[in-house]
């Protein structure tokens, strides 16, 4: 199994220049969140405006609204802030748009940069640590993708979602990246590509669930203040004034959770049959399978959480956060730190 | 009071409570007596609280267990670690933490959260089972206070509207009522699968774990390092290391022998390994040898046993002749690999040779890379330079001290004593040899490869997976199919009488968990469905 050098050369390429659209994707994102009709740049315009507060109605209660779906609302006498909140919900609009069209250009880039490594390689390409983190990004941007076409309201919270992706892929390219080459024997087997591809998916999608997590916690945060009376000052509470509803992360966070849980557990299943033909047994408590099982038990705990009654809401989305967290840690310090039978890291 | 069902419902109204059969948590009764006592104990443990607790419990337990090295896993590193930590191993030694998934505390963790899932599934399969059997609850007085709710007017009289209905709600299962007013209710409600599949989740998981139990008691596993031409037997004297659960007595094994004929490793021209490859001749029970290939990630199985490749390695061979004369012909013994090029170390015993029993120390390289100061390592694990740096030895071996020794090593005890001492040095190329003064010469052959092969028996295995299937397939149904209710109420329009066109009202309402996404959408299309049906 040689490896195509010049293709390898190109999908690196690919890749790169997907974490640039994206970073473009991230900064249109930024203009649609600030221009957005509950976004910081529209409130402020329209705070100039006369008769500010009752523009100010809708920017606080709302968020979940498409950009410039209030203006309806504002009484006649207000001109000027209707056409100060027009023109920054049309901006907003032509932001979000861009965002997306680049989001998509680089969900391409990306997946041409993958499968291109497939090819140069000869094989499933998702053989170490930097070829997973680069197939868990793409498959974050896939879910988000998936999550806005079903409520293009949300498609704002992008920033949230490029802003880790980008980080991952930053690293992947950096400190994880590993030349395309064959894998040792132990790999090359149909397997790979099954729990693999099991575990990438699962991983990618509780990453979308950890971001519409954090932002419901921001958000619940927020709310919780404001219904005491209490204006929240400190970043990163204030960006609840500009997020969905708390009712609407919390779904996307479940929805996503509810989602990824089989897949997991798929992929954990998967893992244990590979491991049957490859070690002798299907379960040995390797570190890597330690972690795969803490991971899932949590993400279980959370599902149950949420139907105990006074373990709704926030706990239950803390516990999330503790999965997620043990998916992070399995990943980068159990791979880096902590010898076993999944020592294939790539790295030396 | 329904403790889970949907926020949104009036509490007086029954119809709104349980879309699950998620069963109500009662406080602790107040009172005393052994019997109060065990009820509230059952009930604590059975509880979803408690049970959430076990799996937090459960996830933190396994912590320790992968950040410290396990003696189950990796018994030499066990030992480093209490060299470099003598203070504090004894005590992680003592409270079970190298052995965590074997510890005492760990399987009071499992086993509590096993007796409250058991205690928490049956109830539910008593309730869900009722519900099945049951029609849909009847409907709320207020449907217009339901979450999803919708009221129009219809041209149709009441009992085509009704009829209608029923078309449109094919699939629901659907309850027919009549209020004392005249008004008609249809209760309706389908994904009933949810709560099936979250039932056979919970009850493949619990078969899942029995299938654990039953491969940790009836399985074993042995393992053994095979020389090329040579063979062993399924017997618990011919392997190196064997464990087994403690039902199974050494005498019951499959019976069955393996020859390993060629061990094989290619590699990639960037040597990078491609495969690993051992020819084997194996024998079952019934006395005809069949032949296979060993590789990683393709064992023989045979009769619920299953024989793995695990690793390689070289045994050098040679030809020793002592100085009396006697020569030892094809000696060769196998030397474990010290690195990721198969440097490998390992030792010859001679206890036949006379006057002085003879051993040599050796360290084998596959690719020899002199370091300048006659020091060899192996360069790579492929065979390209064949080389072999022996210290040989005379004296006493002390195999009859009684003391257990490694055949991979020299006593160093009798070394440090001097009743071993050492002779002769020197690097050798296959074709050379070590001679002394006095006649004694070892001469390098060449070598022979090993594999060490795993035998596993784990007969708990198929029922994990069968598990496995079911477990999967009912966590999949219990998270996406969601459990909604449809009521409708068709009444006649009042003071419709006079205009003999039987107008009526409709009253629409529908809940579902608040979790399930996309019933609003549903509901909307089963509403416009339902109006529509007017103007057939």
């Amino acid at each position: 199994m040689a490896v195509n050098a010049g293709l390898a050369h190109l999908s690196d390429t690919a890749f790169t220049t997907a974490i640039a659209v994206y970073g473009l994707a991230l900064v249109s994102y930024c203009g649609e969140y600030a221009f957005g009709r509950s976004g910081r740049v529209a409130r402020t315009s329209a705070e100039q405006a006369p008769v500010a507060e009752l523009v100010a109605v809708g920017a606080v209660s709302g968020g979940t609204a498409p950009p410039g779906a209030g203006v309806r609302s504002v009484r006649a006498g207000s001109r000027d802030a209707v056409v100060a909140e027009q023109s920054a919900a049309r901006l907003a609009g032509r932001f979000g748009w861009s965002a997306a069209v680049l989001t998509t250009l680089g969900v391409i880039l990306h997946a041409g940069s993958v499968a291109i490594r497939g090819v140069a390689v000869d094989r499933v390409p998702w053989g170490n640590m930097y070829e997973f983190s680069s197939a868990v990004g793409l498959v974050a941007v896939l879910a988000f993708l998936v999550v806005i076409l079903r409520q293009p309201r949300v498609r704002y919270l992008g920033m949230f979602v490029m802003l880790p992706v980008i980080l991952l892929m930053f690293l992947a390219g950096t400190v994880l990246y590993t030349k395309a080459a064959p894998l040792v024997p132990a790999l090359r087997s149909y397997w790979l590509a099954i729990h693999v591809t099991a575990a990438i998916i699962a991983t990618g999608i509780f990453m979308v669930s950890f971001v519409a997590t954090v932002l419901y916690l921001i958000r619940h945060r927020y709310d919780s203040m404001v219904a005491v009376g209490i204006t929240p000052g400190r970043f990163p509470i204030t960006l609840g004034r500009r997020l969905p509803e708390a009712g609407v992360l919390d779904r996307i966070a479940y929805r996503t959770i509810a989602f990824g849980f089989p897949v997991w557990t798929f992929g954990i299943a998967a893992g244990a049959m590979w491991a049957e033909a490859a070690w002798g047994r299907y379960w040995g408590w390797d570190p890597k399978e330690t972690w795969s099982f803490i991971s899932w038990v949590v993400y279980a705990s959370y599902l149950h959480a949420r139907a105990t009654a006074g373990w709704k809401g926030v706990k239950a989305a803390r516990i999330s956060l503790f999965g997620f967290s043990s998916m992070i840690f399995n990943f980068f310090v159990v791979n880096i730190m902590v010898s076993g039978l999944h020592s294939y890291a790539g790295l030396s | 009071m329904p403790v889970t069902g949907p926020g949104r419902a009036p509490a007086a109204d029954p119809a709104g409570g349980a879309l699950s059969t998620q069963p109500v948590e009662r406080p602790p009764r107040p009172g005393r007596g052994p019997l109060t006592a065990a009820r509230n104990g059952w009930r604590l443990l059975t509880s979803m609280r408690t049970a959430l607790v076990l799996l937090f419990l459960l996830a933190l337990a396994a912590v320790p267990g992968s950040l410290l090295p396990q003696s189950g896993l990796n018994p030499a590193k066990v030992a480093a670690y209490r060299r470099s930590h003598p203070a504090l191993a004894p005590i992680l030694e003592r409270l079970g933490f190298f052995e965590v998934f074997a510890s005492p505390w760990f399987a009071a963790i499992y086993l509590l959260l096993f007796i409250s899932l058991i205690g928490c599934i049956v109830p539910r399969v008593r309730l869900h089972g009722r519900a099945l059997r049951r029609p849909p609850p009847a409907a709320p007085r207020h449907l217009d206070r339901l979450r999803h709710s919708e009221r129009f007017h219809t041209a149709l009289p009441a009992g085509e509207v009704v009829d209608q209905a029923r078309a449109v709600l094919r699939g629901w299962r659907v309850a027919h009522r009549e209020e004392a007013s005249g008004a008609v209710t249809l209760s309706a409600e389908r994904g009933y699968l949810r709560e099936t599949g979250n039932i056979v989740f919970h009850v493949a998981l619990s078969v899942l774990l029995a299938g654990v139990a039953i491969g940790k008691l009836w399985g074993y596993q042995g393992s053994v390092l095979v020389e090329e031409g040579r063979g062993f037997c399924n017997t618990v004297q011919s392997f190196d290391q064997f464990s087994a659960g403690p039902i199974i007595r050494g005498a019951g094994l499959t019976p069955f022998c393996v020859d390993l004929a060629t061990f094989r490793a290619t590699y990639d021209p960037d040597g990078t390994p491609s495969d690993f490859a051992a020819t084997i001749r194996y024998t079952p029970a019934d006395g005809t040898p069949r032949d296979d290939v060993l590789q990683v990630n393709h064992p023989l199985r045979l009769q619920g046993v299953r024989v793995y490749l695990i690793s390689h390695g070289f045994s050098p061979r040679f030809t020793i002749t002592t100085a009396a004369g006697q020569t030892f012909r094809g000696i060769s013994a196998p030397f474990l690999p010290q690195d990721g090029n198969l440097t490998s170390e390992g030792a010859v015993k001679l206890p036949d040779a006379r006057p002085d029993q003879l051993a040599i120390d050796g360290l084998f390289a596959p690719t020899a890379v002199d370091s300048g100061d006659g020091v060899i390592s192996s360069g790579s694990p492929q065979p390209f330079n064949p080389a072999v740096a022996i210290f040989l030895y005379r004296g006493q071996l002390g195999l009859d001290t009684g003391r257990a020794q490694s055949v991979y090593s020299l006593d160093q005890g009798q070394i440090a004593a001097g009743a071993l001492k050492k002779v002769g040095a020197k690097n050798l190329h296959p074709g050379e040899a070590l001679v002394l003064a006095d006649g004694t010469s070892v001469r390098f052959d060449g070598y022979l490869q090993w594999a060490s092969m795993q035998v596993s028996r784990d007969p708990g295995q198929s029922v994990v997976l069968v598990a496995f299937g079911f477990l999967l397939v009912g966590l999949t149904l219990s998270l996406s199919i969601r459990r909604r209710r449809v009521w409708l109420r068709v009444s006649e329009a009042p003071g419709a009488d006079g205009g003999g066109a039987g107008r009526s009202v409709v009253e629409v309402g529908g809940l579902a968990r608040s979790e399930a996404g996309g019933f609003t959408r549903e509901f909307g299309q089963l509403v416009e469905r339902l109006r529509q049906s007017r103007k057939d």
